[in-house]
């Protein structure tokens, strides 16, 4: 009477919930999820091999396709590992600067992420709310560097001009618009009874599990690991910044948003010390004026909005373009958990699952 | 890649990556000595860069190694970071790939890297069992390099289209594709693409 086998349907690539072009083939049991296979390489650009085929310089402009709702942190990382290559001392205004932007960069991430993650549940205020908070830090960049979205806004060795006059004193601004609109979408959403039951218990996944998948970020803190570039090894000025890294308890969806909405908090206080403390003096530090690293290869990685963004680059000493570039994508990793996630869920809550491991697919196809 | 069109870059000059040996008066850490006691004849040569450790072990000896390091209390390495490869094509006689892990400890919070070094049809041992982290990882070094993990539970192509023919990431890999030979010569082009077709019928 009863047909009890199992339908295989094809989710994406043209899909609004997923982020991009992500295709999802689900093998459902009714309107459970028995499997799913994430199928990627949509948006593949080959970003890897193009930049070891470009200069040093050139390749700073590629990193801001790849994450492009944080292009700012993408430069950062990158500079940052040529600079650990050449050992090239960057200048402290410049790093208190990179810390400012890789925080700002944070917030306006997490806006994009709390905004189609809640639109995907069914929650459409928020969005609005949010996108209206996104435009004031990409104000704040197109003052910094005229551009909105892809900013190349990094040098290798500093930064590519000084801050505007006054520019502080907007972001300090911001800061304090920003502690009452969060308030505003933790009262659209945290206690939410529609919210808290699309969100509680789905997903669920422990600490050693999700170390041992490779999550990273958000999606790994939400499973209580306190892992965090910025105090593991930190890099730019977070040495000097005062933030406590939250973690979440159940490690389901609902902790993982409580997480991005704490580390909004903590991404505020980091801006309010750095940018009262950016000293004076240079913004570059001695650079070549050719960039030729000693051949050599290193790893270095920081802490994107998504995760641990590391890139790992080869220099043969030979020639003007590294001889390997590797970028070690969070989004890529985090994806990787998603069949795990879904399993034995309801088909709606595989677009709760996707916007909660938050990725961006130029990222992950690169 | 059997028939590279003669705009393929010119072979890469290097003939492997620089590893130099740690200095001797550097402090070797504890990980690093627990592993050459706990396997035997898995560290192959020490290298130290830019404060980064790296370790290069023998492939017979790659899955011995990544369980000691995952599981013994010293070295604790249960965050696989990062697993990609290197292609130094004149490397004939050690293998032209080194495969590269990023191991990182959560409780330790220390950092090595591991390289195996293997020859272009050498299978490599997946660790995928110990680390399951390394299955999507591995997936794109296959689809780019080529390096074939044996014992991987899924080995396809994850970026690449399925059908896709080469390696990209090789660095003898042609930049230019056939869009160029079919400018110059659109009857060459028409009979390898009716080849290849006739090639996938059979």
């Amino acid at each position: 009477m009863f047909d009890t086998s199992e339908l295989v349907i094809n989710m994406g690539p043209q899909h609004p919930s997923t982020h991009g072009v992500l295709r999802v083939v689900l093998r459902l049991d009714g309107e459970k999820v028995v499997d799913a296979e994430v199928v990627i390489g949509y948006l593949h650009r080959g970003i890897e091999k193009l930049s070891e085929n470009r200069n040093w310089t050139q390749i700073i402009l590629l990193t801001d396709r790849m994450d492009y709702v944080a292009a700012a942190t993408s430069n950062v990382g990158y500079c940052e590992t040529v600079e650990k290559l050449m050992q090239i001392e960057v200048p402290r205004r410049a790093k208190y600067v990179r810390t400012v932007l890789c925080e700002l960069q944070r917030i306006a991430s997490h806006c994009l992420w709390v905004g189609t993650h809640a639109m995907d549940i069914g929650a459409m205020t928020v969005f609005l709310y949010a996108f209206r908070e996104r435009e004031l830090i990409l104000d704040l960049f197109e003052e910094f560097c005229g551009a909105r979205l892809t900013y190349n806004s990094m040098r290798i060795g500093g930064l590519p001009q000084d801050i505007p006059p006054g520019w502080d004193k907007k972001v300090l601004a911001f800061c304090d618009i920003m502690d009452g609109k969060l308030d505003e979408y933790e009262t659209l959403l945290t206690h939410n009874r529609i919210w808290l039951e699309r969100t509680k218990g789905i997903g669920v996944i422990k600490g050693p599990e999700a170390t041992a998948l490779g999550l990273c970020g958000p999606a790994l803190r939400g499973s209580g690991v306190a892992r965090d570039v910025r105090k593991d090894e930190p890099y730019a000025a977070y040495d000097e910044m005062e933030f406590d890294v939250p973690v979440g308890m159940v490690g389901d969806t609902y902790d993982r948003y409580l997480v991005r909405m704490e580390e909004f908090r903590q991404s505020l206080r980091i801006i309010r010390q750095a940018t009262a403390g950016i000293p004076e003096g240079p913004i570059v530090g001695k650079v070549p004026r050719l960039i030729k690293p000693v051949a050599g290869e290193t790893y270095h990685a920081i802490e994107s909005p998504k995760g641990e963004l590391g890139y790992f680059i080869v220099s043969d000493g030979k020639s003007t373009n590294p001889y390997r570039f590797r970028v070690r994508p969070p989004s890529f990793c985090n994806l990787q958990a998603l069949p795990r996630l879904v399993r034995g869920h309801l088909i709606a809550d595989v677009v709760a699952l996707i916007g909660s491991i938050d990725i961006v697919l130029g990222e992950v196809d690169r | 890649m059997a028939d590279a069109p003669e705009h393929a870059p010119k072979a890469a000059v290097a003939t492997g990556p620089v590893e130099p040996p740690p200095p001797v008066d550097a402090a070797i850490p504890a990980f690093i000595t627990s592993l050459q006691n706990g396997v035997s004849g898995s560290v192959a040569q020490l290298s130290l860069y830019l404060g980064d450790w790296t370790v290069i072990v023998p492939a017979s000896h790659l899955i011995e190694a990544a369980t000691y390091l995952r599981d013994s209390a010293d070295c604790a390495f249960d965050y696989l970071s990062d697993l990609t490869a290197t292609d130094w094509p004149p490397r004939v006689a050690e293998g032209r790939f080194d495969v590269i892990y990023m191991l990182y400890s959560t409780e330790h919070r220390h950092r090595v890297r591991l390289k195996v070094k293997i020859a272009e049809d050498q299978p490599l041992a997946s660790v995928t069992g110990v680390w399951p982290a390394a299955n999507w990882l591995e997936r794109e070094v296959f689809d780019m390099f080529g390096v074939n993990f044996s014992g991987h539970p899924d080995r396809r192509r994850i970026l690449m289209p399925e059908d896709w023919q080469g390696y990209p990431q090789r660095k003898d890999y042609p930049l230019e594709g056939p869009g160029e030979l079919l400018m110059e010569n659109p009857l060459d082009w028409l009979k390898l693409r009716q080849a290849r077709e006739e090639s996938d019928i059979e």
